[in-house]
């Protein structure tokens, strides 16, 4: 057990001994108290500890013979029951969260592979749990309990355990208690080396094995075991749901990425490797965009006679959609919104819509008053007639309340024709009945699998490293409408941020400092002039300056190194 | 982010045609100018209708709303300047008009709403909603800005230059509303001698101001305070006078308000009719009727109904659903140049193309026709077009009186149902069009059901049914139905006979009633017991005997006229019965959209490597579907790492099960790629987003999976 301790990379983990008797009590304590201990005080008795290390390391050697198992069951593997798509109950949908084992996401990952072009049935230890996720829906409740039932059969497996409080518990009350106690082994498990990684997603849970492995014992009334489990869910779910909430802490392994010697990849190799990968079901992606590109006549139709057009469905909807525009809108007016982009806002819908299509100059004091003036417009003059489309109607910046107020107004204007898509799981919340009413809108589902490919590209993803091209050209664009001596000054700045780029505490440079440089490089002769230059550069966002504790004002450039490195690199390139 | 695309100017001339989107479809684009004209005229019929139910279900209220207006302000008027009068006068006069929830249908309630006072109170409305007043001063500006322009546009033939004096340039506050209102009065005062006519003869002097406020729920209360408490200061100078708008209920004014400021209002309340009696007068004025020639299935619009009564309550949203079934009939239907007035369609029957014709002969109830014909007329029938439109004329005549007598019965059968203990056939004739529609609902056990109810009537409400049923019958134009009423009064009148018998044992029994005050308890069971047994023994009274005909008459009268509009022949024509395609545009469930891609993609991508049963998916899905199923088994906080190398796992498994375990140590850049792809598409969703909580860890969004 000192192993764990060794590591010691766990934050609060302690261990500690604790006599048997504690033990006992600690195990039978009322299981919702007993998480609450579990997260307040990291404590773990050391022998369910060494009791599940146990079982990990059995889990190996039961592994191939799963697998071999699994191998064998394929053939009889039945596929008859299709499921209905549409007729999805919500009780599916919008189930309960139930607390989950950190490795429940490797166990499916290596059941999927192992099991090429086939399907699974789900593995029965997560059977109980999914009959009383679903307990509004009796139909489904019953196909699950069918599986469940004929699994059990079929596999000739029953449900018992090497260790026994720990099925009864499961059994009983399955279970925050004990997922929290072998997430917690997870999470805890800093003694997984990097060389065990590879394991983690082949070794199934600890709990499945030693249930399979006792494969010839009393055979218990199964169903009726199964319909108690399906009751003490039900009257549990409510419990259930709060103790997975109430905790502050959540429990998953502590990988991280770096630790994979992963370089994170940028926008452009990111798009380059995924050129390489060809469009998984090209033919039958473009099968149903010619299902959807049958319906823009209808659409046009519909448009005219007052209605607006929303589109919803996986898929990326914006080559739809440019469909639509090129074959459809050529010989008419018609404003082009990019909602993902990340600076889009309504304002500068509404600009284009006064300043480009009513070609009037001008400014105006609210967006509300543009509004107004456009909504007057479109009345007076009938022959006007606007086409508008929205990509994602839901980003970021259009999805507030405010936005979504004016673009309402605007589209229920009878000459002014909106066709929107949307993406996000709670679009549709945006909308009271005040503004659906607005929208007037027909829905049209069109799913087309095709990958999100511009949407996501401004999206600050974690995975992707950002690149700060945008940062770069914009730097160059600015720079270069500047004096020589401007960007000398700039360039000062930039190389002594570099060769401090190391320093984590760099304050900046200091005015005073910078002045000194800036005359010995005979860029300026005052520090009014040089103070001109900064003025410049901070309206461009190029230099922010701050005070020091001193009061002594430093400069920065708010780029990051590699940026800035590029850029000197290119200024060298050029002059 | 904004693109504006102008086509050339010449190009732009030329004009986009509606008409040109109605049947771009190849197959069937028979006839597309003429069935776009029939729905267009049709639509606008039905607009027209609808308004003008509107405005009769509005009478009363705005009659009420203009009577309480005339009255709140007649002190100011007569320049009263008692005591009293002038501590009432600190109250400003408010209406409170309940509305109701369907908030949809309230902004065409105030549009009629202001031109009605706009007609016979006063010039001076302002309607003001609450999401253009955020605080008291935008508040005000708007106020201005609308009494402002009103005068304009009352006067504007008067005076030109008052136009020019734009309303961003007056300080908004209240005196200079007054000095604006005082200014306004004195003018038409001076200029009532020459104008009278115009302005005077529709509005007094000084008409009050109005002010409405469209959603009161929604307005700050610290915006609404502060307007009330600076207009009653005001109020002896300047008539104003407060209309609010309430969804929820009038004890919303004393919630948002405090007992201090709601004292300065006189409150009088006005209720709205309820959306639910808008509802049934339009299904009655519309659907139950056979002025249109449109008509829904069973199906539709049971969808519509539900939709307003579980989702909205707006009278507006149904109509809109209704347009779109025109729509679509119309769209979809390439027969349904037919759908009009019997006499327009008698004629378009005689142009049919050849095409048409065979359109005709495919339609399924067609076919039930001819099959039940003789043969040689069936030959003829699917040879012969001149024929076959003899035909078809005659079936749509048929189809016409079907639908005539169908809403007799219908309305009749209705006054029977409507009246029964719990309602076993519905309560509204909503219901029982519905069920009328569904089957033949003499089959029905709910039928049976309020057939024996209706065996249990008493005589004076059967009379009072019967003698509606005699209305509604006299009140049909046609002759169909002159036996019916002749049999019916029949009925009524051997009633009134049996009456006259019944009073006359009447005083028997009472005289037996007299014989039995004498007796003991003891005796009184004993001729009880005596009289019951001789009940039970006894036939049928006269009555039960009468009540029993009545009853099968009106079952016989059911089964004749309230047959299933789908066992008609034609009937595609008029009826429009896709519900799945109003489901879908109206009430759409985007979440399963996504939930049935992301689960089992084979729904919609037709690969039969991505077959798969029941709960889980093949590992061939698209990337996306994979890291959603691997990610739904995890708790709140995903390890990205974890989830690359399970979603690897997947991958490489499918690729070639010889990936061997040097090229696994390092996760392939390709899937790496695909990996954040799938992720990132995720995040776009909305299932997840990134956390700060651990390094290298998302957050899930929803709930559960599996």
């Amino acid at each position: 057990m000192s192993q764990p301790e060794g590591k010691g990379g766990g934050g609060g983990l302690r261990v500690k001994f604790v006599p048997d008797e504690e033990v006992l009590k600690h195990i039978a304590d009322d299981p919702g108290i007993k998480v609450r201990k579990d997260k307040t005080q990291p404590t773990v008795s050391v022998k369910t500890f060494v009791k599940k290390l146990e079982n990990i390391s059995d889990d190996e050697a039961q592994e191939i013979l799963e697998e071999n198992k699994y191998v064998a069951a394929l053939g009889i593997c039945a596929q008859d029951s299709m499921g209905n798509g549409s007729s999805v109950s919500g009780g599916e949908v919008y189930s309960f969260q139930t607390p989950k084992r950190s490795s429940k996401m490797a166990e499916l990952a290596s059941e999927l592979a192992q099991t090429p072009g086939q399907s699974v049935a789900p593995d029965h230890s997560e059977c109980p749990e999914k009959t009383a996720k679903t307990p509004q829906s009796s139909s489904n409740y019953m196909f699950l309990m069918h599986v469940f039932s004929s699994l059990l059969q079929s596999k000739k497996k029953e449900f018992v355990s090497t260790t026994p409080y720990r099925l009864r518990k499961r059994l009983a009350a399955p279970d925050p208690y004990l997922e929290s106690e072998s997430e917690y082994s997870a999470s805890c498990s800093e003694e997984e080396d990097e060389e065990d990684q590879k394991e983690v997603s082949t070794v199934l849970s600890g709990r499945k094995t030693p249930a399979k492995t006792m494969t010839a014992s009393t055979p218990p009334p199964r169903n009726t075991l199964a319909k108690k489990n399906k009751e003490n869910k039900m009257s549990n779910l409510v419990e259930e749901y709060f103790e997975a909430h109430s905790s502050s802490k959540v429990l998953t392994s502590d990988r991280t990425l770096q630790k994979l010697r992963k370089r994170r990849l940028d926008q452009q190799t990111l798009h380059d490797l995924l050129k390489k990968a060809p469009l998984a079901y090209a033919a039958e992606i473009k099968e149903l965009n010619q299902q959807h590109e049958s319906l823009f006549s209808k659409w046009m139709l519909q448009l005219h006679l007052g209605f607006n057009i929303v589109l919803y469905g996986l898929g990326s909807k914006r080559d739809l959609l440019e469909k639509f525009r090129t074959s459809v809108l050529q010989d008419s007016v018609h404003l082009v919104v990019n909602g993902y982009f990340p600076s889009i806002t309504v304002r500068s819908i509404l600009n284009s819509i006064t300043e480009e299509v009513l070609d009037h100059i001008g400014t105006f004091r609210s967006p509300l008053d543009q509004l107004e003036f456009i909504i007057k417009r479109f009345k007076e003059d009938s022959s006007l007639e606007l086409y508008v489309l929205i990509h994602n109607l839901d980003s970021q910046m259009l999805r507030g309340e405010r936005s979504q107020q004016i673009l309402a107004q605007l589209s229920s204007l009878p000459s002014i024709y909106l066709i929107a898509s949307i993406d996000h799981i709670n679009a549709p919340l945006m909308w009271d009945q005040a503004k659906l009413s607005l929208y007037n809108w027909l829905w049209y589902e069109t799913t087309t699998f095709s990958p999100y490919v511009e949407e996501t590209s401004y999206e600050n993803s974690l995975l992707v490293q950002q690149s700060g091209s945008l940062a770069l050209s914009s730097l160059t664009h600015v720079l270069r409408s500047l004096t020589l001596n401007a960007r000398g000054i700039f360039r000062l700045l930039a190389q002594y941020q570099l060769e401090n780029k190391d320093n984590t505490s760099y304050p900046g440079l200091s005015f005073q400092d910078f002045y000194q440089q800036c005359r010995e490089a005979f860029l300026v002769n005052s520090d009014l002039t040089l103070r001109a230059q900064l003025t410049e550069f901070r309206d461009h966002k190029l230099i922010r300056t701050k005070r020091g504790a001193d009061g002594v004002e430093y400069l920065l450039i708010p780029v990051d190194d590699s940026t800035l490195t590029d850029f000197l690199e290119k200024e060298d390139e050029d002059v | 982010g904004c693109f504006v695309f102008k086509p050339s100017p010449k190009k732009r001339r030329v004009s986009q045609k509606t008409v040109n989107h109605f049947g771009e479809r190849k197959d069937d684009s028979e006839d597309t100018e003429l069935r776009y004209v029939t729905c267009q005229s049709l639509w606008n019929e039905v607009k027209l209708e609808t308004e003008q139910i509107q405005e009769d279900l509005n009478k009363q209220l705005f009659d009420n709303l203009v009577s309480f207006l005339r009255r709140s302000h007649s002190e100011f008027q007569e320049k009263t300047t008692e005591w009293t009068c002038q501590m009432k006068s600190r109250e400003i006069p408010t209406a409170a008009l309940v509305l109701g929830v369907n908030v949809t249908d309230h902004d065409l309630t105030f549009r009629s709403l202001s031109e009605v006072l706009q007609n016979n109170i006063t010039p001076y409305i302002a309607l003001l909603e609450a999401k253009d007043c955020p605080g008291i001063k935008n508040l005000m500006q708007k106020l201005m800005g609308q009494l402002m322009n009103c005068y304009i546009d009352v006067d504007s033939l008067e005076d030109e230059d008052y136009v020019q004096v734009s309303q961003n340039r007056i300080r908004c506050s209240m005196s200079s509303l007054i000095n604006w209102y005082e200014s306004v009065t004195k003018k038409t005062d001076c200029e009532t001698p020459r104008k009278k006519r115009t302005t005077s003869s529709r509005h007094w002097q000084s008409p009050p101001v109005v002010v409405i406020f469209k959603d009161m729920e929604s307005f700050t209360t610290k915006v609404l305070q502060d307007f009330i408490v600076i207009s009653s200061q005001h109020i002896r100078e300047f008539p104003l006078v407060l209309i609010f708008g309430i969804a929820t209920s009038p004890m919303i004014i004393h919630s948002l308000l405090p007992h201090s400021v709601s004292s300065l209002l006189c409150i009088e309340l006005f209720q709205s009719l309820s959306s639910k009696e808008h509802l049934s007068t339009i299904i009655d004025k519309l659907l139950l009727t056979a002025r249109f020639p449109f008509k829904l299935g069973e199906k539709v619009l049971q969808v519509l109904i539900n939709i307003f009564l579980y989702h909205d309550f707006s009278v507006q949203n149904f109509i809109k659903g209704f347009q779109l079934c025109i729509v679509e009939h119309f769209y979809s239907q390439p027969l349904s140049i037919l759908c009009c007035q019997l006499v327009d369609a008698k004629k378009r029957v005689n142009s049919l193309s050849h095409n048409q014709c065979e359109n005709i002969r495919r339609l399924p109830s067609f076919r039930r026709y001819v099959e039940s014909q003789a043969s040689d007329k069936q030959i003829a029938l699917l040879t012969a077009d001149s024929y076959l439109k003899e035909i078809i004329q005659k079936l749509l005549e048929d189809l016409h009186v079907y639908h005539e007598n169908y809403v007799l019965v219908l309305r009749c059968l209705h006054v029977f149902t409507s009246s029964l203990p719990k309602y076993p056939l519905g309560k509204q004739i909503r219901e029982l069009h519905c069920a009328c529609l569904e089957n033949q609902v003499w089959e029905t056990e709910e039928y049976e059901s309020s057939l024996q109810l209706a065996r249990m009537l008493n005589k004076p409400d059967l009379v009072t049914m019967l003698q509606q049923c005699v209305e509604i019958f006299v009140s049909s134009s046609g002759k169909e139905f002159d036996m019916t009423v002749e049999k019916l009064k029949e009925f009524l009148t051997q009633f009134q006979k049996l009456e006259d018998a019944f009073q006359e044992r009447d005083v028997s029994v009472s005289s037996q009633k007299e014989l039995q005050k004498k007796t003991d308890l003891y005796h009184l069971q004993k001729t009880l017991l005596e009289l019951k047994e001789s009940r039970r023994s006894k036939k049928l009274t006269k009555f039960e005997m009468l009540r029993f005909e009545v009853v099968d008459y009106i079952d016989s009268l059911v089964r004749n006229y309230l047959v299933p509009a789908d066992h008609k022949t034609l009937h595609e024509i008029v009826y429009f019965n896709t519900a799945s395609v109003l489901r879908e545009h109206l009430n759409a469930a985007p979440r399963i959209a996504l939930h049935t891609a992301l689960n089992n993609p084979y729904w919609y991508l037709k690969n039969q490597a991505l077959k798969s049963d029941g709960g889980s998916i093949s590992n061939k899905a698209p990337d996306i579907c994979i890291v959603y199923k691997l990610h739904l088994e995890c708790g709140r906080l995903i390890n990205l790492v974890d989830w690359l190398e399970a979603f690897s796992t997947v991958v490489m498994a499918v690729e070639g099960p010889n990936a061997d375990a040097a090229s696994s140590d390092q996760v392939d850049d390709v899937i790496h790629a695909r990996f954040i792809r799938a992720v990132s598409e995720l995040e776009l969703l909305g299932f997840i987003k990134p956390s700060k909580q651990k390094t290298d860890h998302v957050a899930r969004l929803t709930w559960g999976g599996c």
